[in-house]
């Protein structure tokens, strides 16, 4: 395998001009929404809102606002996190989920048969389906791109290098001064997805943040799917059984009763 | 803060995977029992068997159309069972409940229709030369070998759903370890209610009847109880069911569907009335717990986060 690629985000030079979000479209020419007929949020600048089948990059804008002189904005270009431990990899039964050889995440379109388990499987929220082809879609780190040596589209546009792409040994090391930096000046910052020891064996795509990951949208504790297994089968498998016995037991009381002469054919019912 | 599932996107399985769990979850519950009486019942039983391999087969066709129509590209529908690169090499996931429920599902379809079959053909109903001659095969101790795995087969489609469901990150679903049981459990009663409504028009004697209707009895209680350690083990995610769902999941799943069918027991009405009941209470848990959780990426998308 080739060296693992990823994006370091650092939150606090994003300047939210959705220059990623743009190139990213246009690079993979995903389709606008709603036939391109604009459609504003209404309750925010961002009009975006969410990841989804045909937004692959998103610049959240987080307006923290108490009154008209109080108030701070935060913004983050979010993206699919390329798990290295990745729930949706896990979960899919058409084998459309691949590990690429930069230890990045893609959806094999021609196999995806969009049954939408990944979907429900991520805990970040990042797939969902692409209308126009019906099948689950999300960054995919520009395999393409990155097959011919070439750089992300959306790192490659982002103006103010919020978006850094590279090794993620070397982009760790980079988020790591980075984070020292902003501490000595004073500021709360912390890195999101960085270690390998942490949620998920670590984030190919991790941020710099300077408030709680909740606050960016993003879980605290993200985790794999697939350990809900065990337990969940475990308890079923019991109850298989409490119904097993219960219904052995039912016959053997009917069969007992029988024996006994308490209810013999045709016997007082209140069936119909 | 919100826990952290519900910081993951809804899937969108609403109105074919609804109906889907429930008639899923009804045929193979209906399956389990008509193998219990199949294996251990009396002679009188029959009519009831041969109704719940009916119920089964129907019912599994039914859920996995389902299934089919609901993916979003239906024509790959195979892409679950081989690899579409390697074909015929099998696609198969061993800790991907979506994954060995497509082919449980199959089998246990399959199963459900040699059963069937196998008692058509001793009701001497089957036209089709073809059809005779297979239901024809499938009698004594292969009889007893296809309705043995295909009952635990079906104990198994009943219950995999709800471990589909917690099998991901989603609010609720993934929030308690209960819900694979509940519908199972759930499954099993439905099926027991099925076969109430379904197995008189068979020739079902009143015996039968009344023994699915103990048994129906004692898994609503079961049902009950799994309920109770199914909103405990929610803790604060439960406030999610301050909405219309949570109505739903009160007055349609726990009042309509549990304890109104067990007092009717207990007052020993007909038995036809308590087993609606049952069937109703079974389609609004998967909608009330399907949805409930579908709609809170709404409140997400709606909340900025």
């Amino acid at each position: 395998m080739a060296q693992a690629m990823g994006f370091f985000t650092d939150t606090t030079v994003c300047i939210g001009c959705k220059a990623c979000e743009v190139a990213c479209k246009e690079w993979n020419q995903l389709p606008a929404e709603n036939g391109g007929v604009r459609e504003l949020s209404g309750d925010s600048y961002d009009n975006t809102r969410k990841l989804d089948g045909i937004h692959w990059r998103h610049v959240r804008f987080i307006e923290q606002f108490k009154g008209p002189y109080d108030g701070r904005w935060l913004m983050m270009s979010d993206v699919c996190k390329h798990c290295v431990q990745a729930g949706c990899l896990d979960v899919c039964p058409t084998g459309a989920i691949i590990r690429t050889q930069f230890d990045t995440v893609v959806i094999q379109s021609d196999v995806c048969n969009g049954c939408r388990a990944c979907i429900a499987a991520c805990p970040f929220g990042v797939i969902d389906i692409n209308p126009v082809s019906g099948t689950a879609q999300k960054c995919t780190l520009c395999y393409d791109r990155l097959q011919v040596g070439l750089e992300p589209a959306c790192s490659k546009a982002c103006p103010t290098d919020s978006i850094q792409f590279g090794a993620i040994s070397e982009l760790r090391t980079r988020a790591e001064k980075r984070v020292a930096q902003l501490k000595s000046q004073g500021v709360d910052a912390q890195l999101y997805g960085a270690s390998p020891t942490g949620p998920l064996g670590g984030l190919n795509s991790f941020y710099l943040l300077v408030d709680k990951p909740e606050v960016y949208g993003l879980p605290a504790h993200p985790e794999l799917p697939s350990q809900n297994l065990r337990k969940s089968a475990g308890l079923s498998v019991a109850s298989a059984a409490v119904m097993g016995v219960l219904a052995l037991v039912g016959l053997r009381k009917r069969r007992m009763d029988e024996q006994a002469g308490a209810s013999g054919p045709g016997g007082t019912s209140h069936a119909s | 803060m919100p826990p952290d599932t519900f910081f993951s996107g809804a899937p969108h399985w609403t109105w074919f995977i609804i109906p889907y769990f429930f008639v899923g979850g009804l045929a193979g519950g209906a399956y389990f029992l008509a193998a219990v009486l199949d294996w251990f019942g009396h002679a009188e039983d029959r009519p009831v068997v041969r109704t719940g391999y009916d119920v089964a087969a129907i019912g599994i066709i039914i859920s996995g159309a389902l299934l089919t129509i609901d993916l979003g590209k239906p024509l790959r529908f195979w892409h679950m069972l081989f690899q579409s690169a390697n074909f015929p090499t099998i696609m198969f996931k061993g800790w991907s409940p979506i994954s060995f429920g497509a082919w449980a599902i199959l089998v246990c379809g399959l199963f459900a229709v040699l059963s069937a079959l196998g008692a058509r053909a001793e009701e001497g109903q089957l036209q089709s030369a073809a059809l005779r001659a297979v239901g024809g095969a499938v009698r004594g101790g292969v009889a007893k070998l296809v309705t043995g795995v295909g009952g635990l087969l079906g104990l198994f489609v009943a219950g995999y759903t709800g471990v589909l469901l917690s099998v991901t990150n989603r609010p609720i679903w993934a929030d308690s370890p209960w819900l694979g049981a509940l519908f199972l459990v759930s499954g099993v009663s439905t099926g027991a209610a099925a076969l109430i409504v379904f197995a008189p028009r068979r020739g079902a004697t009143t015996r039968s009847l009344e023994w699915l209707s103990s048994f129906d009895t004692r898994a609503l209680v079961t049902e009950l109880l799994v309920l109770v350690l199914f909103i405990v083990s929610l803790g604060a995610v439960n406030r999610v069911w301050l909405s219309f769902w949570g109505l739903l999941l009160v007055v349609g799943v726990l009042a309509l569907g549990i304890l109104w069918p067990l007092r009717l027991h207990a007052k020993r009405a007909p038995v036809g009335q308590a087993a609606r009941l049952v069937l109703l209470g079974g389609f609004l848990l998967r909608v009330a717990t399907m949805l409930a959780s579908e709609g809170i990426d709404r409140y997400r998308v709606a909340g900025g986060m």
